[in-house]
């Protein structure tokens, strides 16, 4: 599919996403809101030069790696920032595409959690591997329809409603799993973990066609031209003819849907299912989106900067493991990186990219 | 290592989850209901106590304890409730675990209120509940201060809890053993940590590179993860591309060692041998089968709050411990930690506790 396959004339181009004084619909009869970039080539366009900071960063701490330890750049290790990275990458394309729609979920990790812990229970396990699979992926999707539902209907705050489900949602896996680690006894599902394809360990692929799917949605469907539109105003979302309402619900669905793959992957590498699954990864996701360019107030984001996050704090943790250090000083490293990333992010995007009308 | 690290992300973790354990037992509570100590582990009640097994007084005892979110601590409470079942004597008011220290001090002050007989506390944090056991021990009533210690001891009548610091001479001198058995000299040696800045992993540690240094060994490796599957796994996954060549793993706890040997065996590593910690029926389980690499767990056993009830119904009941001469208690109890092998795994399974 190309730009030519959006249907409607693009008469609104640059005029409503952009949010910034964008109060006013734009003239005539609208069908169809486009969001503010200039058409680009696809891969151009996923690889911004916002992006191209972190790119920096990145090669910053593959040297900083190298240069520390021997270990660091071997081939093994590498695949196992790779899969390291699957799990959580997984979750933050799910979360971005909310952030950029104008949203945020805060209730990622908890439905990973329960997810994982309805997938493994004794009864789930006992129709075997692809009912799991399916079990995961709808209580994802399910919760987060809760989710979008509340906040697009119910009109409660993002921050609210996924709080909520955040709280609820570990309790209830919690409650389901009387407070044991279930072991997954499928070994099929075990196998996801060992298992690779051409080479390429198969949660890393899952993680690439994920991600794919949601650079797709974000940058070459209609649906992802109006969840910009949503996030940038959504007033003027609105006034143009958007369902801004429905936009926003599936946008809680799919992060949803992602949580359910991502309870997979998990259940694969631990061989459990347990309610301390996915602890804090709403904070690990929505730092991943925000150092790779998502604002955090909506209308802008890619999938591509949110997955460079991901890579560079995955890296970072393997760097201070490889160096044998200890965990408060991680913590005080990755802080301290976090803002570098930022402002080396900002000053690169600021520089290179003279705003496109 | 540094005295008193500072963690804001674990301190936010700490308050998402006890936002988590709250929210759900408001949501919660209204429709579901506990269904009575499952498959608990009652501990053999050891003959020491038999002059006072028999019935006596009828006495309450309160009992109060965190969130159940790991199996060690689901465990605790589980053991509690079927060991103070098997006395016809004893009445058991068991408050809705809490991992917030507000919580936990008002819950405690309700048992206060209600007169209890006796109290068994295992605090969120010793130092947070200290004074609200001093209340309790002013109001007449005996507390048993179960392992996380209160900062004075005016809290508490009796103290039992384990050995952290033993629990680490434990795993480094079965390491060492085995290490100096096979003839290595210079092993490289990793580490998985619980928690890092707790007190507790603190002492393991410490205890472990004591222990390893009566043998000229030191720690090569260490990392920490958060009690938890998932960190266990993680953490563990970098280690080993840390260290391409391992003689021998210490994981300090079993319930995160399900996920420290999962990253085992997806890396495919068998030169080394692994020791677990606290002793899970599942650790015991694969012991007992010597089919991987982990070849023994030390204890640190949740028995001791069935332990913790004996005690609390003897001191209500105003009686001392059978095999002791003295009229009372003691004071303070600490536990051995237990090497548990193939050898002797046997004894040790009715004990192991689901993770």
């Amino acid at each position: 599919m190309s730009d030519a396959g959006v249907t409607g004339p693009t008469v609104a181009e640059g005029t409503v996403a952009e949010g910034t004084g964008a109060a006013e619909p734009p003239p005539g009869p609208v069908h169809e809101v486009v969001a503010a970039h200039p058409a680009r080539s696809g891969l151009a366009r996923g690889l911004r030069f916002a992006d191209a900071g972190l790119v920096v960063v990145l090669v910053l701490l593959v040297v900083a790696g190298s240069v520390t330890s021997d270990a660091f750049l071997t081939g093994s290790n590498l695949r196992n920032i790779l899969v390291s990275s699957s799990v959580i990458g997984v979750v933050t394309v799910g979360a971005t595409l909310v952030i950029i729609g104008g949203g945020i979920d805060l209730s990622v990790g908890a439905i990973v959690a329960l997810a994982s812990v309805w997938a493994t229970t004794l009864q789930t396990q006992s129709y075997g591997p692809v009912v799991m699979v399916l079990c995961a992926v709808l209580v994802g999707a399910g919760a987060g329809l809760v989710n979008g539902l509340l906040i697009s209907y119910g009109r409660l705050v993002p921050f609210i409603a996924t709080l909520a489900m955040l709280v609820a949602a570990r309790g209830l896996a919690a409650r389901m799993a009387e407070n044991r680690t279930q072991l997954v006894t499928q070994d099929a599902i075990k196998r996801i973990a060992t298992t690779d394809v051409l080479g390429v360990p198969a949660l890393v692929l899952v993680l690439l066609a994920t991600g794919l799917v949601g650079w797709f949605l974000l940058e070459r469907t209609t649906f992802g031209r109006r969840l910009v539109a949503v996030g940038g105003n959504s007033e003027a979302a609105r006034l143009a003819g958007i369902d801004v309402r429905r936009v926003t619900a599936s946008l809680y669905v799919i992060s949803g849907v992602c949580c359910g793959i991502a309870a997979v992957m998990i259940m694969a590498r631990t061989t459990t299912g347990s309610s301390t699954h996915g602890s804090l990864y709403e904070l690990d996701a929505i730092a991943a989106a925000i150092i790779g360019g998502t604002l955090l107030t909506g209308g802008r984001g890619t999938i591509v900067g949110a997955l460079l996050g991901v890579l560079v704090f995955t890296t970072i943790t393997n760097i201070f493991i490889l160096n044998n250090l200890s965990t408060d000083v991680q913590n005080i490293a990755k802080g301290a990186i976090i803002v570098a990333a930022v402002l080396i992010q900002r000053r690169t995007g600021t520089r290179s990219s003279p705003a496109p009308t | 290592m540094s005295e008193n690290p500072a963690q804001p992300m674990l301190d936010r973790r700490r308050l998402l989850f006890g936002a988590g354990a709250l929210g759900a037992g408001a949501a919660l509570a209204a429709c579901t209901s506990n269904s009575p100590a499952e498959s608990a582990t009652t501990a053999a009640t050891a003959a020491t106590t038999a002059a006072a097994a028999a019935a006596g007084t009828p006495v309450t005892i309160g009992f109060s304890a965190p969130a159940a979110d790991h199996g060690w601590i689901a465990a605790i409470t589980t053991n509690a409730k079927s060991q103070a079942a098997t006395f016809s004597d004893v009445t058991l008011e068991a408050v809705e675990g809490s991992n917030d220290v507000n919580q936990q001090i008002s819950q405690v002050q309700t048992l206060i209120d209600k007169k209890v007989d006796a109290l068994v506390i295992l605090p969120f944090d010793g130092n947070a509940l200290t004074e609200i056991g001093i209340t309790a021990m002013e109001a007449g009533i005996p507390v048993i201060n179960l392992d996380r210690i209160f900062a004075s001891p005016r809290g508490s009548r009796t103290w039992i809890g384990g050995d952290n610091y033993g629990m680490g001479v434990a795993a480094g001198r079965y390491i060492g053993e085995q290490l100096k058995a096979k003839g290595v000299s210079a092993p490289v040696i990793g580490e998985v940590q619980g928690i890092a800045n707790l007190q507790l992993t603190q002492e393991r540690s410490k205890g472990f590179a004591d222990a390893l240094a009566t043998f000229g060994f030191k720690v090569s490796r260490q990392v920490s993860a958060e009690f938890t599957v998932e960190s266990g796994q993680k953490v563990t996954a970098d280690l080993l591309q840390a260290a391409p060549k391992l003689d021998a793993v210490w994981n300090h706890d079993d319930d995160q060692g399900i996920g420290v040997l999962a990253a085992i065996d997806q890396a495919g590593r068998k030169e080394f041998f692994m020791v677990g910690g606290a002793g899970s029926r599942n650790a015991m389980d694969l012991i007992k089968a010597d089919s991987g690499v982990l070849k023994c767990t030390v204890t640190y056993p949740p028995t001791m709050a069935s332990s913790a009830i004996n005690l609390a119904r003897l001191v209500a009941q105003g009686n001392g411990m059978g095999d002791l001469v003295e009229n009372e208690i003691p004071a303070s109890i600490t536990l051995a930690s237990a090497t548990v092998t193939k050898e002797n795994v046997d004894k040790y399974l009715p004990l192991g506790f689901a993770s």
